[in-house]
């Protein structure tokens, strides 16, 4: 990676590239999410939190515009937004990768990495796609990122999960993102495929891009991460900077705290059932 | 399949990427397996058939391979677009039945029929893309709907205009020579007589090789039909792009049709049932997923060809007919299982 390790303590810009404040959605009488606020600042990582369930597919989905939402303001750049679509939230500078459908399997890796947005040369009938810029680029900006592709013609799914997320990163830097959201991109993957992953989302932050950064598992979050967002049952359950939590305290939270230290008692006493008050437990010889 | 490398890889030639043997390049194309199956069915009824050779057969069998191959390169587009379309069959029928119905009731111009009935085809396109996706129910049952629809149409309103099951004919209207040439006439090429069908066919399979391979569309057909979040999470527009195919082969309909009635100058109100499942056929033999997201349309081309050499080749072998759609059938499960193996093998040495 030629990327430079990130300066530590980069001043934070005055405005946020997204701001979410108060937003709440529901589905009919369901409160999906309530009150969540979330800031994305160019050159930052803002992690969002969250168990199964805890309202997270919900509120990338608003910032990626597959979902309006229905309460709270959404700022973009500072101005209020409701975004319509994807391609609406594509052209403010918003790409979001998403762990499942981040590309078409079945397509070359050239055409996954130009999808949506292919140059064509040509004018009138004979306008066409530009497949020698394509191939090209696909091919030397993977390099960038650090991927050396040996066939940019093979089916996507032919490459491994993380470098699947490593190729839609990559196309979103490409094409100009100024924030990037990512849905769980180290949740199928193992530790090392993870670690490549979070070097290319600490390689799109020092290019300058927002990051927000969705995920459950608080080690991965606490390495790259500026900002944290706890969401639980839809709603923020807390919101830290770097500078004002430890990665312990951040996985206490995460788990539930109280419900931690619960379900570890509950644990610890199943060995030991004299702490049942001195009924035996059945089936188990004392 | 990659590596995660410094910047000092080599960019140019990759060590670990063995040169690939035109071959192999061969193996990797989706039309490969009705390649191989075509140059069999011809050996086999070259044996079987003394007249199959003959200079004059291969304008009956292009013939028969074009009426179905103009269809099955819009239809295999769409099947790479991830639907079907069941309606295809008596959509053909319907866009005859309407120039003709309309040229004779108005007593206009053929033409005018012509156009009108180019209209009312792709309208009923539209509304097959639109219901399919306003309800996003499966496209199988929205155009078996459709299917069920014009059929009960196309017989009742034909009924209902002319008495009978066909229309009155139109031989003898103003610009029916005109049209004729355009849809339905023939030269003779060294002896042979070649249909007109067979260059609209040459030319909707280039123009479809075209789009799919080299425009933005065609990238957005392989994608909805690949993954369709996928696509529109990354801005292809999904509802456009299935649409436009089946405008596409609303379009292939309208042609069909035309031939179909200035081929003669009556059309039968019945015919066109089961076509459907034809093109689909030659679309599969040709290499499109069921499942969508990959094919081609010159694969559609070859499968046209190969339905064109059987169902003449079963009459120069002075067979009973009664035996086409078996061998149809055997045919469409044998390319099945060689495409399958075939993109198999490709994929497993890439």
């Amino acid at each position: 990676m030629t990327a430079p390790k990130a300066p530590a303590g980069q001043e934070a810009p005055h405005r946020a590239l997204v701001e979410l404040d108060h937003v709440s959605k529901y589905y009919g009488n369901i409160k999906a999410l309530t009150d969540v606020s979330l800031e994305v600042h160019a050159g930052e990582i803002s992690c969002v939190l969250g168990d199964n369930g805890a309202g997270k597919s919900t509120l990338i989905k608003i910032i990626a515009g597959l979902h309006r939402h229905d309460a709270g303001t959404f700022l973009i750049d500072g101005e209020e937004t409701t975004l319509v679509n994807p391609r609406d939230a594509l052209d403010r500078g918003i790409a979001t990768v998403y762990q499942d459908l981040a590309v078409v399997p079945l397509m070359p890796v050239w055409r996954n990495f130009f999808l949506g947005s292919e140059p064509t040369t040509g004018a009138g009938p004979f306008k066409r796609l530009d497949v020698r810029l394509m191939r090209e680029t696909t091919r030397s900006e993977l390099l960038r990122m650090g991927i050396d592709l040996r066939d940019v013609d093979q089916p996507i799914g032919t490459l491994s999960g993380g470098e699947r997320q490593c190729v839609a990163i990559a196309r979103a830097v490409y094409f100009g993102a100024k924030v990037l959201v990512l849905d769980e991109p180290t949740a199928a993957l193992g530790v090392k495929q993870s670690g490549v992953v979070l070097k290319y989302v600490a390689a799109a932050r020092d290019a300058g891009l927002g990051v927000v950064l969705i995920t459950h598992n608080p080690h991965h979050a606490y390495l790259v991460g500026d900002r944290f967002v706890l969401l639980k049952r839809g709603a923020m359950s807390g919101s830290h900077t770097r500078a004002s939590i430890t990665l312990d305290e951040l996985t206490r939270q995460m788990a539930g705290g109280s419900e931690l230290e619960e379900l570890s008692h509950e644990l610890e006493r199943a060995p030991a059932p004299t702490h049942l008050g001195g009924h035996p437990v059945p089936g188990k010889a004392e | 399949m990659s590596t995660i490398a410094g910047p000092s890889a080599p960019a140019g030639a990759d060590e670990r990427l063995m040169r690939t043997s035109p071959l192999r390049r061969l193996l990797g194309r989706p039309e490969l397996g009705s390649v191989v199956g075509a140059a069999a069915v011809f050996v086999f009824f070259s044996i079987v058939a003394d007249s199959f050779l003959r200079a004059s057969s291969l304008g009956t069998v292009l013939y028969a391979a074009s009426t179905i191959g103009i269809m099955a390169a819009p239809v295999a587009l769409l099947m790479i677009g991830g639907e079907f379309d069941l309606s295809a069959g008596v959509l053909v029928t319907s866009s005859a039945l309407i120039s003709s119905m309309f040229s004779y009731q108005m007593t206009a111009n053929v033409w005018v029929g012509v156009f009108v009935s180019l209209l009312v085809t792709l309208a009923i396109g539209a509304f097959n893309g639109f219901m399919l996706t306003r309800t996003k129910l499966p496209s199988f049952i929205i155009t078996l709907g459709t299917f069920l629809m014009l059929t009960g149409l196309n017989l009742g309103f034909t009924k209902l205009i002319s008495g009978t099951v066909s229309t009155k004919a139109i031989g003898d209207m103003e610009g029916f020579d005109s049209a004729r040439k355009v849809f339905a006439s023939q030269w003779t090429i060294g002896g042979v007589e070649f249909k007109v069908t067979i260059l609209w066919w040459a030319v909707l399979v280039a123009i479809a090789t075209w789009i799919l391979l080299r425009t933005r569309f065609g990238n957005w057909i392989f994608a909805v039909g690949g993954e369709a979040d996928a696509a529109r999470a990354v801005g292809v527009p999904v509802i456009r792009t299935k649409i436009g195919l089946y405008l596409g082969v609303a379009f292939a309909a309208w042609v069909s049709g035309q031939h179909l009635l200035f081929s003669f100058d009556v059309v039968q109100s019945g015919e066109g049932v089961g076509n459907e499942l034809i093109y689909i056929i030659a679309a599969v033999i040709g290499g499109c997923l069921i499942t969508g997201g990959y094919g081609s349309a010159i694969g559609s081309a070859v499968g046209a060809f190969i339905f064109g050499m059987t169902s003449k080749g079963i009459v120069y072998a002075e067979w009973n007919p009664d035996w086409f759609k078996f061998f149809l059938g055997a045919m469409l499960l044998l390319a099945t299982l060689l495409n399958a193996w075939v993109r198999k093998r490709a994929e497993a040495t890439k």
